[in-house]
């Protein structure tokens, strides 16, 4: 389904260049779940972000279903992200106007799903992540943990066909990141191709394959 | 996304950013209320302008002694000559198209009605004066006419005069002292306003020979010459001007028409209207300039949720129409509020002074709204335009 090959993400700062991500190989099987490891500025986030089509790498060649990503034009990214990925921040990124029902409807309303059918479908999507009866809470009124269950939702209520997670248990305790996770892996159950990135062994331990990440490559070759 | 729901949209945004949408309103109002208010006084000057000259009527020949057209001195070194009731009435009767003239003496003196006093223009002049200037009378009669009645103790009051003078009595057939002499109210006239320098609301009119009299003068201040039409009132003015010279021996009356004040005053106007047009551009420049930083500010500011917006599948068009649509909702709102700030800062300002015709002119307003919303509208779009060409984790993380 996915396919990296020779990937280079090259941020310029200042004078000098940092290489986010050199030279990566990867492929994913659909259907497949994946955890990423590595420790803090090792190329995790960048690295899900091109995979997300929310940034393009310097170099190499992305195929999402055999087609090259990093050549389509804007709207056709767009089309990609709305209705094939869905992504779960590391920071959540929730408007923090919007109730938890109206941030889950957010990727639906610019779809053009109609109102009565956004409702809905965003009021299960907050009900499989255990939230029904925080819908009409705003960002601020909820912990953490529930402002991640509230962006899992948001990530899957278009029904993608890959979701990605940037350390969706990092705030979480033990019990909240368990039921996270057991949130996102029925998804994958369900044929949605999951990729984490963690620190957490136990998550990561959950995944039917782990890949290590150190200074912007893969640690044990390409897998 | 249909547009209702992109309105729906924009209007969260700027309830859920309450005080940043006050601001904004605010920002806006305060450049649009200043544009409206400024331009109103401008063109309530000009108005007021035109308005004094233009009272006058245009079959108005207006005599004043002395020359004011000539540099020099008066020929042979003389004074000018008094300007007598004799000559006003040798006007009337030997000048053709005159159809009268009213003889004018002015002071200013206190008058005293009971123990309450007022400082009040006095004219001294003849019972023609009411036809010429159009002056009603709210109760009683003006001035008696006939000759006999120009050295009589007849007093018409002004309407706020009167008001002050005798509260809500009636002050027909009172005394009233000026100095050491008493004269009679016999009317009290209808408001008026100002007129050719006095205000007709507060004056007294007085039998000319009288005023010239007590006053101790031996020249009138004007006289006033009505002609039949406005036609011919060049010749007429030669006309008077030679019977003058030969009364005077000597040319000096100056001799003034409604046409030849304004066309004096038309250099003022210009200025006025200039003045005016300055004081649009600068203040439509302020507001534009302040609407163009409100906008820069708001939408910079979130460009993090452009980010978003776009990471969740949004189109570049529909960021943009979204902003688009935030932006003229803002800008609208403010300029309709500036509207009504700056109507009622006028308001206030008539309410202060009534006479003043301070009114906004149509053209100030509606550039003041276009001005608001293309300058929201653009620079609401601008800086969202540059966020969604960026990919969505550089718009969102705000590197
Ligand atoms: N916009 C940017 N400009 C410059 N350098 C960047 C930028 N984004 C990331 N980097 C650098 O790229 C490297 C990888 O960053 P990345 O966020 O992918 O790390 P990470 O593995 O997700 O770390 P963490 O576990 O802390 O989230 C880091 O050295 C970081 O400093
Ligand atoms: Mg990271």
């Amino acid at each position: 389904m996915l396919e990296l090959t020779g990937i280079w993400r090259t941020y310029v700062v200042g004078d000098s260049e940092v290489n986010a991500l050199r030279d990566v190989f990867l492929e994913v099987e659909r259907g497949e779940h994946l955890a990423v490891m590595g420790p803090s500025g090792s190329g995790k986030s960048t690295l899900l972000h091109i995979l997300g089509c929310l940034d393009r790498p310097t170099a190499g060649r992305y195929l999402f279903d055999g087609r090259e990503v990093g050549a389509l034009p804007d709207d056709e990214r767009s089309h990609l992200r709305q209705h094939e990925i869905g992504f779960v921040f590391q920071f959540f990124h929730l408007l923090s106007r919007l109730t938890a029902q109206g941030n889950v409807e957010l990727p639906m309303l610019f779809a053009g799903v109609p109102r009565d059918e956004r409702r809905r479908r965003a009021a299960r999507a907050l009900e499989a992540v255990g939230l029904a009866d925080r819908a009409h809470h705003r960002p601020d009124q909820l912990s953490g943990g529930q402002r991640q269950r509230v962006a899992i939702a948001r990530a899957v209520v278009m029904e993608p066909s890959l979701l990605l997670a940037d350390e969706p248990t990092g705030n979480l305790d033990r019990s909240s990141a368990l039921e996270v996770m057991e949130v996102l892996e029925e998804m994958n159950r369900g044929g949605q191709t999951l990729i984490v990135v963690t620190h957490d062994p136990d998550v990561a331990g959950r995944a039917r394959r782990v890949v290590r990440m150190s200074d912007g490559a893969f640690v044990e070759g390409a897998v | 996304m249909s547009p209702l729901e992109l309105i729906g949209f924009a209007f969260g945004a700027l309830r859920g950013h309450r005080l940043r949408t006050v601001l904004s309103v605010a920002g806006v109002a305060v450049g649009i209320a200043a544009v409206v208010a400024l331009t109103a006084l401008g063109e309530g000057a000009r108005r007021y302008v035109v308005q004094e000259f233009t009272s006058l009527g245009s079959n108005l020949l207006i005599i004043m002694p002395g020359k004011v057209e000539t540099t020099g001195a008066m020929p042979f070194g003389g004074v000018a000559h008094d300007l007598t009731i004799e000559d006003a009435q040798a006007i009337a009767q030997r000048v053709g198209g005159v159809v009268r003239t009213a003889p004018v003496a002015a002071a200013t003196e206190t008058v005293q009605a009971g123990d309450r006093g007022r400082s009040l223009a006095i004219l001294g002049t003849t019972a023609e004066y009411s036809q010429v200037r159009q002056v009603t009378v709210a109760a009683g009669r003006f001035l008696p006419s006939g000759e006999a009645h120009q050295s009589g103790a007849e007093l018409v009051l002004g309407s706020k005069a009167a008001r002050e003078l005798f509260g809500a009595a009636n002050p027909l057939g009172k005394t009233v002292r000026v100095g050491p002499y008493r004269f009679r109210v016999v009317g009290v006239l209808a408001p008026k306003g100002r007129s050719l320098g006095f205000d007709f609301d507060d004056l007294a009119f007085v039998p000319v020979r009288t005023a010239m009299r007590i006053f101790d003068r031996s020249s009138l201040f004007r006289v006033l010459v009505e002609m039949r039409s406005t036609d011919g009132l060049d010749q007429a003015k030669e006309d008077v001007l030679g019977l003058l010279r030969e009364r005077h021996r000597a040319d000096d009356v100056t001799i003034v028409t409604q046409g030849a004040v304004l066309s004096a005053f038309s250099a003022i106007l210009a200025v006025l209207t200039a003045a005016l047009v300055a004081i649009a551009s600068v203040s439509l420049t302020v507001a534009g300039i302040g609407i163009m930083n409100v906008m820069l500010i708001s939408v910079t500011e979130r460009r993090a949720e452009i980010g978003l917006l776009k990471a969740l599948g949004a189109r570049n068009r529909q960021v943009l129409g979204a902003f688009l649509t935030e932006a003229v909702v803002l800008s609208s709102l403010g300029g309709l509020v500036g509207l009504g700030v700056g109507a009622l800062v006028v308001r206030l300002f008539v309410g202060i002074y009534p006479t003043f015709p301070a009114t906004p002119p149509v053209w100030a307003i509606s550039l003041s709204i276009a001005v608001s919303v293309l300058v929201g509208g653009l620079f609401g779009v601008w800086p969202a335009r540059r966020a969604t060409r960026l990919d969505p984790v550089t718009a969102l993380t705000g590197r």
